[in-house]
């Protein structure tokens, strides 16, 4: 064991975990926001929002995420002329994948409410927005805000496949640190302890917010 | 615009010698996944019933293993197998590995997915024997059945049942994790398509194929499954989809 080898690097993987950060942030924000698009087409009752929104959802949540990167990759250019920048292609693979995930937990979460609600929220004359805003929404989220947390640690985790296109990320930097040093022990393991430690935190959030939920 | 110089040339995909590499890639990626299945469940099980037992060391060591696994991103897994284990073992075993094991990549692969999708399964299980009445296991005690034999008869038969929609989920994921094999060099069909491209340019028709490859597999396994789950369910019991 040569732990100098993490402690010599360290700035530079330090530099990779900054990005991984911010992928995993911009991931969740839009993949969140086309989610909540993509749960409520798949609520409505219209076929024209229904069939598309649905399509989507079962597409992308049968292929693995490194086959969407790669065929974006390859998409790209095809439509646009141009290639994307690696970062940006990152970003749109796991905006377009997880939004899918999304949808489907925004979608449980709404599900989750008896009819009850709806019709009481109408028959005190609020409209179709109102009951929506006051009485659905605030009760949905409480319900999947643990299920969105375990979203949030799984992208954290995904960000790593960033790596493939050259991106460089947490895992990427390890990798070139490794191809340098020669010490795949001790980075791998260093590695694979920074990503527990932040995905721990993360999961034992989801659980706490899970009891808070089920007691109140 | 690009859209309109691209020249679509589908016979990428069977003409030789890229249809016979689609073909094997296909294959690989069926039987790695098929093997690291049953790895995961033969070991998600045991870990999963750990989880439920009295003794303490025991339910840590399982929560540990569980905990383990899923707070690590599945690729660092993957390379910790692929490039960090070798090197823990004794230097004589090292090099009868590299010597007798031409395609340890694809056993690194398997190894990982395998360990890897246990973590999830064992989770899967102890939820589906935790949802078993307790009257099922005072029922099989009071009959004189050891612990043993409880889980044997009584509890694993019934809870399999309950696990099955839970068990496709996770045996499909396993299915698209296997892509993941690719970044250690295993020649499954998403590394196939990408390769492919490297010589022909129209990686656009091999990646799409491979996207039909995963959601035509996926489709069948979900059709084959809520058969198997038609045909075994537990009589009495409220209908799971509704």
């Amino acid at each position: 064991m040569d732990l100098g080898v993490i402690a010599r690097n360290f700035p530079f993987m330090a530099g990779g975990l900054l990005l991984t950060f911010e992928l995993a942030l911009i991931t969740i924000a839009g993949g969140f926001l086309v989610g909540v698009v993509l749960a409520l087409c798949r609520l409505s009752s219209r076929s024209w929002l229904y069939y598309p929104a649905t399509v989507y959802v079962h597409f992308f949540r049968g292929l693995p995420l490194i086959l969407v990167i790669f065929w974006l990759y390859f998409l790209s250019p095809v439509v646009t002329g141009s290639s994307l920048k690696a970062f940006n292609a990152a970003i749109i693979s796991f905006v377009l994948f997880e939004a899918a995930y999304f949808a489907e937990i925004i979608r449980a979460g709404v599900q989750s409410l008896s009819r009850g609600q709806i019709m009481a929220a109408y028959s005190t004359g609020l409209t179709q927005f109102q009951s929506a805003r006051h009485v659905i929404l605030p009760q949905a989220v409480r319900n999947m805000v643990p299920a969105l947390v375990t979203q949030a640690v799984i992208i954290f985790q995904d960000t790593s496949l960033a790596y493939v296109i050259g991106l460089r990320e947490f895992l990427r930097r390890v990798n070139l640190v490794d191809a340098r040093e020669a010490r795949s022990v001790e980075l791998y393991l260093f590695a694979g302890l920074v990503y527990f430690i932040i995905c721990s935190v993360g999961s034992m959030a989801g659980s706490r917010l899970e009891k808070r939920t089920k007691r109140s | 615009m690009g859209f309109i110089n691209y020249n679509f040339d589908w016979s990428v995909l069977w003409r030789h010698p890229y249809g016979e590499l689609l073909i094997k890639g296909i294959l690989t990626t069926l039987h790695l996944s098929l093997l690291a299945w049953i790895l995961a469940v033969v070991l998600g099980l045991t870990v999963g019933i750990l989880r439920v037992l009295q003794s303490p060391p025991v339910r840590f060591f399982g929560s540990a293993y569980v905990h383990i696994f899923r707070n690590i991103p599945f690729l660092v897994q993957l390379f910790f197998w692929y490039f960090a284990a070798p090197l823990l073992l004794p230097a004589s075993t090292q090099e009868w590995l590299y010597d007798n094991v031409p395609n340890y990549s694809y056993w690194a692969g398997v190894a990982a997915l395998g360990t890897y999708t246990a973590s999830r399964v064992a989770e899967q299980f102890r939820s589906g024997l935790l949802a078993i009445p307790r009257d099922q296991y005072r029922a099989a005690y009071s009959t004189g059945l050891t612990t043993f034999q409880t889980y044997r008869h009584v509890i694993v038969p019934y809870a399999f049942r309950i696990i099955i929609p839970p068990f496709t989920t996770e045996f499909l994921t396993c299915f698209k994790n296997s892509a993941l094999t690719m970044t250690i060099g295993v020649m499954e069909v998403t590394h196939t398509a990408y390769y492919i491209d490297s010589f022909t340019w129209h990686g656009l028709e091999t990646t799409t194929a491979a996207s039909m490859v995963y959601l035509s597999i996926a489709l069948c396994v979900v059709f084959l499954m809520s058969v198997l789950e038609k045909r075994i369910h537990i009589p009495g019991m409220i209908d799971r989809r509704h």
